[in-house]
């Protein structure tokens, strides 16, 4: 435990209990952008580099922006009254610890673990690119096809269906009901050439 | 002599560590290479002010600065003595922050805009020798910083509760979020091609000479798309006319930053020229050679002049177009980074394996040069197809 490591793993528990903890949305995400941060911190320290920077890029470059926008997207920015822990939480918390100690026990007792644990493996980013491009090229292909298939389905989502208008679609809604205002009428071309003619 | 001349902060930095005990030097010399970037570049942030206010009035038939000068004499400097009051100015301001504001996010959002950046030069490589961190995933290192610059726009533009600032946050990030992606893909032929993510390994491949000419990438097909697509892109990312939607004037005050003052208005302005600069240094690395020198009979130039001099030529080039060409719209922009420059990014890259593939003849120039007008000339006569481009007309001005 050097302390390095102590320091990156508090500000990180810290960062992930505001997260839990804070009242308003945007503060919350805020700071899970910094739990990522210090999780992308914790790879540098082993020295995985291309994990950490991967993260970074991902997480904090894409991922919380998504999650920024969705709550700016989908919520009013007031902050919310209600107390923030739900009135249920010492249950949860006795059932997340039960669950996260029968995982723990069940990892640490079984036998695909290696028993001594063996020198860290160099690892450049030349050896992942060619573990990728090689040994796990398959997996790879398969993941991006999923994604894309993914990343399609959510284009065909978001589309308009073809032939409708976007009245129809529901994007505007005019009360067609209504007596149009005078205000509303397009201005005839007499109307306004008809002075100087 | 020119050898030691263009080794002299190597050699003056082993100098200074020699006087220092064994088990403090990593620090020193880490605190010597940042101390030496945060004096250097944040300098030059400076002249650059004074020569964009100037260039830009020269480009528009006025004079600019012309009045700062050494006090108490009549010796003007040309106006180039105008940073030092203009730094002055926005140190002793007030700090206005509104009162619906978000204080503690409204004074992290400078703080953080500036900090992803500076962490950005560490990797680039100003001259032989001369890079503060070597890192095996220089370029993914990058790109990684550059994009925690977008939760500092978001942060500024939320926190200060302004519909503008909102409004510029929000088509910052669309913008940045959308030129990334030509960003990083352009630079991918370059990886493609050298084999490696180390900005040191990239700018040691380009460093060749033939007939006296570098074999610089952007001499080649897809290292010339790559370059403009980059230098198009990085345009974007560093919010510079002719897509300054996030900050318009016209329109949105300043955008994100409409709601600071004082300090850290100035560290908003800093952290984006300093961004500019940053990016800049890794298109050259990446297409222009680095430190190389472009002919081999001009060698004996030491190889950090080379990298600032080219860097101040790409920001000249950078004003010039903000002089002259006028703002995008926002579908126009986005179109641009969608239509255009995402596919022709993407055959950019088929075309790099290609010509790793064809081996060193060359019918390689004549089949990679012919793929990539192929593809711009059907893209573009695609896209313009259904485009009524022609006369403007205009209903009531006329």
């Amino acid at each position: 435990m050097s302390l390095p490591f102590l320091i990156i793993a508090f500000v990180t528990l810290f960062a992930a209990a505001a997260a839990m903890s804070l009242r308003n949305l945007v503060h919350c995400s805020l700071a899970f952008v910094v739990a990522f941060a210090g999780l992308a911190a914790l790879y540098l320290n082993l020295d995985a580099q291309f994990v950490g920077f991967a993260q970074i890029l991902v997480y904090v470059g894409a991922i919380a922006i998504l999650i920024v926008f969705a709550i700016l997207l989908t919520r009013s920015g007031d902050t919310p009254n209600e107390a923030v822990l739900a009135p249920g939480w010492f249950y949860g918390i006795a059932v997340s610890a039960a669950v996260f100690t029968l995982l723990g026990w069940a990892v640490l007792s079984s036998s695909a673990l290696p028993k001594e644990v063996s020198s860290a493996p160099q690892t450049t980013v030349k050896n992942i690119g060619e573990a990728l491009m090689n040994k796990y090229v398959l997996p790879l292909e398969i993941i991006g096809l999923l994604l894309t298939a993914a990343m399609i389905g959510a284009v065909i989502i978001a589309l308009r269906e073809p032939g409708k208008t976007k009245m129809e679609a529901g994007e505007l809604k005019i009360d067609k009901t209504a007596p149009p205002s005078s205000i509303l009428h397009p201005p005839s071309s007499t109307a306004l050439t008809g002075g100087h003619s | 002599m020119f050898e030691k001349l263009d080794q002299i902060f190597v050699t003056l930095k082993h100098l200074v560590l020699g006087y220092v005990p064994e088990a403090l030097q990593p620090l020193v010399s880490a605190v010597l290479s940042v101390t030496l970037i945060l004096s250097v570049f944040p300098g030059i942030f400076a002249i650059v002010t004074i020569f964009e206010r100037k260039g830009i009035g020269r480009i528009q038939n006025r004079y600019g600065p012309n009045r700062v000068g050494i006090p108490f004499t009549n010796i003007r400097l040309c106006g180039f003595g105008q940073f030092i009051p203009d730094g002055i100015k926005s140190l002793t301001k007030e700090d206005i922050v509104p009162r619906a504001a978000d204080r503690v996010v409204h004074f992290l959002a400078p703080i953080v805009m500036l900090i992803p950046v500076l962490l950005a030069y560490a990797v680039l490589p100003f001259g032989r020798n001369m890079t503060v961190a070597d890192f095996d995933a220089g370029l993914l290192f990058f790109f990684a910083v550059g994009g925690a610059v977008e939760i500092s726009v978001f942060m500024a533009g939320w926190s200060s509760r302004n519909k503008y600032s909102l409004l510029g946050a929000m088509r910052a990030i669309a913008q940045m979020v959308s030129y990334e992606i030509p960003l990083i893909l352009s630079a991918v032929t370059v990886v493609m091609i050298v084999g490696s993510l180390k900005l040191v390994d990239i700018v040691a491949a380009q460093n060749h000479y033939t007939f006296g000419i570098a074999h610089w990438y952007v001499f080649t097909p897809w290292g010339f798309v790559g370059c403009i697509l980059f230098f198009i892109a990085s345009l974007a990312e560093s919010n510079r006319s002719p897509f300054d939607l996030p900050e318009a004037e016209s329109e949105i005050i300043a955008g994100y930053f409409t709601e600071y003052s004082g300090f850290k208005f100035a560290l908003f302005f800093l952290g984006e020229y300093l961004g500019m600069f940053a990016i800049i240094g890794l298109g050259i690395t990446l297409f222009l050679g680095g430190w190389t020198s472009p002919v081999s009979f001009l060698t004996w130039i030491p190889s950090y002049v080379w990298f600032v001099t080219k860097m101040i030529a790409i920001v000249f080039v950078f004003i010039w177009i903000r002089a002259t060409l006028p703002r995008l719209r926002m579908d126009q922009l986005m179109n641009l980074a969608w239509k255009l420059m995402l596919p022709l990014a993407l055959i950019n890259i088929v075309v790099a394996g290609i010509w790793h593939f064809m081996g060193p003849d060359w019918q390689r120039w004549l089949v990679c040069a012919a793929i990539i007008f192929g593809a711009y000339l059907v893209l573009g006569r695609g896209l313009m197809r259904h485009q009524k481009l022609g006369k403007r007309t205009y209903r009531y001005a006329e």
